[in-house]
């Protein structure tokens, strides 16, 4: 099958694609090419560009240089209705259809058979259910859209993608929140729409689902094309290597000493234990310890699992299973708070949505967490603000050095290290950190993963997450490997343990 | 500040002056000083004050007394927005204060007696507190939109207050009660001294406790806020059940201004009134960022506005279309659009003289 369509010429051709944002170059001169009935995955890390690759293709983003030819004819897209007009379809992640009308209205909208200007309803309902028919749905079109599961509402979405005639079908992580039967039940209707001849663009982190259902893979990475493979010819371990590459940065004069800052003796108490924790769809139950002292890292790609374990930790959602002691004693981290009020300061991956208050100074920002815990009543003393947000301020090195300054109009490296001020102001115990590093300038990254090393050295507790595993590797004694929602291996840290020690482990999930 | 004023006003003046147009409160206290001068140009003898009995009287002091009640609905209402709320609840409570109080006090055997008032205004207080804790439960802990939880209790508070007036208008004679809106104390209006000491007790706790920073922390980011360990809960709570208790006050002050409780009429649109205060004030319906003084400024000006309405001898009934010009050309004065375009407009102007003049 696969062998005869890459003879044929391809429904989409984009060569030297560039777009670029102020300061960022997000696709530089990037080809992709997408042949009719293959299933072709996309793959790299988060920010290699493939969702602004997808958005030029679908014309959310106009490009900057390049040219993107669709089934013979070149297009120059100027909005996503356009892209629709020429034959691509688009599936996100989240269903974007409509939950409170029926099943067959959602597949038809706007594509309605007409009888003397009045939509035809019965013709629609049987329209509707032939497309149902045709990708093996067996569906009442007349049963509302919210009564079905996500998996359901999701083939719902390819299906109206059909009744456009689509040529290109782009699924935008389409299973992060399916379950293993979903998938399959997913996978089959996509192989069938293969089958028809559409060509199909597949966005997913679960590596285990490209390599199952994927043909063809192009690789991305900041932003460049890195190559073009046969997903049968390019084994796990490559994969993972080409995606994440082996750039090692400036931070490598980082010296930071790998050993164990306490000796872990025979009979010391962790700071924190997990035992079974976890929580339905997020994360599988797992085992944690992490002594005082230590950074334990948590190494996997995005939506392996490590930033749900963080949240867990950190109290911001509740584990359903398994159990938490803090010094020995078993204690429920009911809500962050409770987790704050017992020592463990987090730090969301999200920060903008979790961290930053954007409308209040640097200075209400550092004391927002330290006050929360006092309550609102006992307001911190002003000597005491000054000297608290003095003191972090000037450790931290925040840019600009004014501590009235609304915190939105600072660079995300200094939101980041006003964040980190907000906790460490707290005095934690525990400092859990997820991915404090992303999207921040080499000096500012330094200056963080200096303070991490120097604020375990002191005794400290620590967990890092990061997705660049140099970093991980730098800072931490332990590091816990995610991989598909689960922990799946866990090692100690030292001179002889290198990023391809740590990649072997995600590609082959602690098998080997 | 003052004595750098005199120093530097020649070469900071236009800057300070362009950071002063830049303050939320700017605009809307030019609408209120032009207000008062166009009302002294129609009648010279408007802002005139006279001491007559040993009390205050002239038009200022009809607008101090006549704000009260729309001050403590507004200051309510300006915490609610900050939490990203609204309240819509707060006439149907005014509503209920009103009726609770002088159907107590007309049943009572004694109404004259202060003892019988101040059970009278600890009853109706205590119950709009209560309807202030519900509506918080609605949105905090059900999680109910604001809008639709307080719409309940909008819909559903004129209804209890004429249960409780059994669908009459009670008129009530109680001197006790009649000082709370009419009465005078030092020389000033009791209601406006009521109104404007919670005020300034509000306006002390906010800022000198955490208070307000907290709020403001839930209204522009409530993920954050909740990971840093705010209890935004408590705190939307709190302030919901802060307006219910302002609007009950204020509702007392209105029923004592007209002694009859009037459950279809008393406070009716007093929650549009109010929002449009806090808007006027600088507020943003989206939450956050708060400011007291602005809703003073805000309260003022509607007061300002009805009594121009009166004196003018414009009929009340157009009072609603001057209100709704004056908001206009406020919020079009602080729309950041707008500004940005005046704002363009006076370079262009004012580029040409300089050139001139160097």
């Amino acid at each position: 099958m696969t062998s005869s369509t890459s003879a044929d010429r391809p429904v989409v051709e984009m060569s030297g694609i560039s777009i670029e944002f102020p300061g960022v170059k997000a696709l530089d001169q990037v080809d992709f090419r997408l042949f009719p009935g293959e299933v072709h995955a996309l793959m790299g890390e988060n920010g290699a560009g493939k969702s602004t690759l997808i958005k030029a293709l679908t014309g959310v983003y106009g490009i900057d240089a390049g040219q993107i030819v669709v089934d013979g004819a070149p297009h120059r897209f100027s909005g996503p209705g356009e892209a629709q007009d020429a034959g691509i379809a688009t599936v996100y992640q989240e269903v974007n259809l409509c939950e409170n009308l029926t099943v067959a209205e959602n597949i038809m909208l706007g594509h309605e058979p007409r009888r003397l200007g009045a939509i035809d309803w019965r013709a629609t309902r049987r329209a509707a259910s032939d497309y149902l028919a045709t990708m093996g749905l067996d569906l009442d079109p007349a049963s509302s859209l919210g009564s079905h599961s996500i998996a359901i509402q999701q083939l719902v979405a390819i299906s109206r993608a059909m009744v456009v005639d689509a040529k290109v079908l782009i699924l935008d992580e389409p299973t992060s929140s399916l379950d293993a039967d979903e998938v399959a039940q997913l996978f089959a209707v996509v192989r069938r729409l293969r089958d028809q001849g559409v060509a199909i663009l597949f966005v997913s982190h679960f590596i285990e689902q490209v390599y199952e259902i994927s043909d063809r893979m192009t690789v991305l990475r900041n932003g460049q094309r890195v190559g073009e493979y046969r997903t049968s010819e390019l084994d796990r371990l490559e994969l993972v290597s080409t995606m994440i590459g082996r750039s090692m940065e400036l931070l490598d004069d980082l010296q930071v000493s790998t050993d164990h800052a306490v000796d872990v003796e025979q009979g010391t108490v962790p700071f924190l234990q997990a035992v079974g924790l976890g929580r339905k769809g997020d994360v599988q139950p797992f085992d944690l310890e992490v002594y005082a002292g230590e950074v334990v890292g948590l190494a996997g790609l995005l939506g392996s699992g490590r930033t749900e374990v963080a949240r867990l930790l950190a109290g911001a959602d509740r584990a359903d299973a398994g159990s938490t002691r803090i010094k020995d004693v078993l204690t429920r981290l009911r809500n962050p708070r409770s987790a704050i009020s017992r020592g463990i300061a987090f730090s969301s991956e999200d920060r903008k949505a979790e961290g930053v208050v954007g409308d209040l100074t640097v200075r209400e920002n550092i004391v927002l967490g330290l006050q929360a815990g006092r309550g609102w009543m006992r307001r911190l003393p002003r000597r005491q603000v000054d000297e608290i947000v003095n003191k972090y301020m000037a450790a931290l090195n925040v840019r600009p050095a004014n501590p009235d300054a609304l915190l939105r109009n600072l660079s995300g490296g200094n939101q980041q290290k006003v964040l980190l001020a907000r906790w460490l102001a707290t005095a934690p115990e525990l400092l859990i950190l997820d991915e404090p590093t992303r999207g921040i300038d080499v000096g500012a990254k330094a200056e963080i993963q200096k303070l991490v090393a120097e604020l375990a050295s002191q005794g400290m507790a620590v967990v890092f997450i990061s997705a660049e595993l140099e970093e991980v590797l730098r800072l931490s004694h332990r590091i816990g490997v995610m991989r598909d929602r689960q922990k799946v291996a866990e090692i100690v840290n030292s001179e002889d343990v290198g990023v391809d020690d740590v990649v072997t482990l995600i590609a082959s999930g602690g098998g080997h | 500040m003052p004595a750098t004023m005199g120093a530097s006003t020649r070469t900071a003046g236009p800057g300070g002056l362009r950071r002063l147009a830049h303050h939320t409160i700017f605009w809307p206290v030019v609408a209120l000083i032009a207000l008062l001068v166009a009302n002294t140009l129609y009648s010279p003898d408007f802002l005139a004050v006279s001491i007559l009995d040993g009390h205050l009287f002239g038009a200022p002091i009809d607008i101090l007394r006549n704000s009260a009640p729309l001050l403590l609905v507004s200051l309510g209402m300006t915490l609610v927005i900050a939490t990203r709320g609204i309240d819509l609840s707060v006439g149907a409570v005014v509503a209920i204060a009103g009726a609770l109080s002088l159907s107590f006090i007309a049943t009572s055997p004694n109404p004259g007696s202060v003892t019988t008032v101040l059970v009278a205004i600890a009853i109706a207080l205590g119950l709009c507190l209560l309807l202030g804790v519900w509506n918080g439960f609605l949105v905090s802990v059900v999680g109910i939109q604001p809008i639709i939880a307080t719409l309940i209790l909008m819909t559903a508070g004129r209804g209890v207050a004429m249960l409780i007036t059994e669908g009459q208008i009670t008129t009530v004679n109680s001197a006790p009660f009649k000082t709370l809106g009419a009465g005078f104390w030092l020389g000033l209006p009791a209601a406006a001294l009521i109104a404007y000491g919670v005020y300034v007790v509000v306006a002390l706790i906010t800022r000198r406790t955490a208070l307000g920073m907290l709020v403001e922390s839930v209204g522009i980011n409530p993920s954050a806020s909740r990971l840093a360990g705010v209890r935004a809960r408590t705190i939307v709570w709190t302030v919901f059940a802060l307006s219910g208790l302002f609007s009950g006050l204020a509702g007392l002050i209105l029923a004592s201004n007209v002694m009859a409780a009037d459950a279809n009429n008393a406070g009716l649109f007093i929650e549009l009134d109010a929002i449009l205060a806090v808007v006027i004030g600088g507020t943003s319906l989206q939450g956050g960022k708060f400011s007291l003084s602005g809703t003073l400024v805000g309260v003022l000006i509607i007061t300002t506005l009805t009594l121009t309405v009166t004196i003018v001898g414009i009929s009340p009934l157009v009072t609603p279309l001057f209100k709704a010009l004056v908001v206009i050309a406020v919020t079009l004065l602080q729309s950041p659009r707008v500004r940005e375009r005046l704002a363009a407009r006076q370079r262009q102007r004012v580029a040409k003289p300089e050139e001139v003049a160097a």
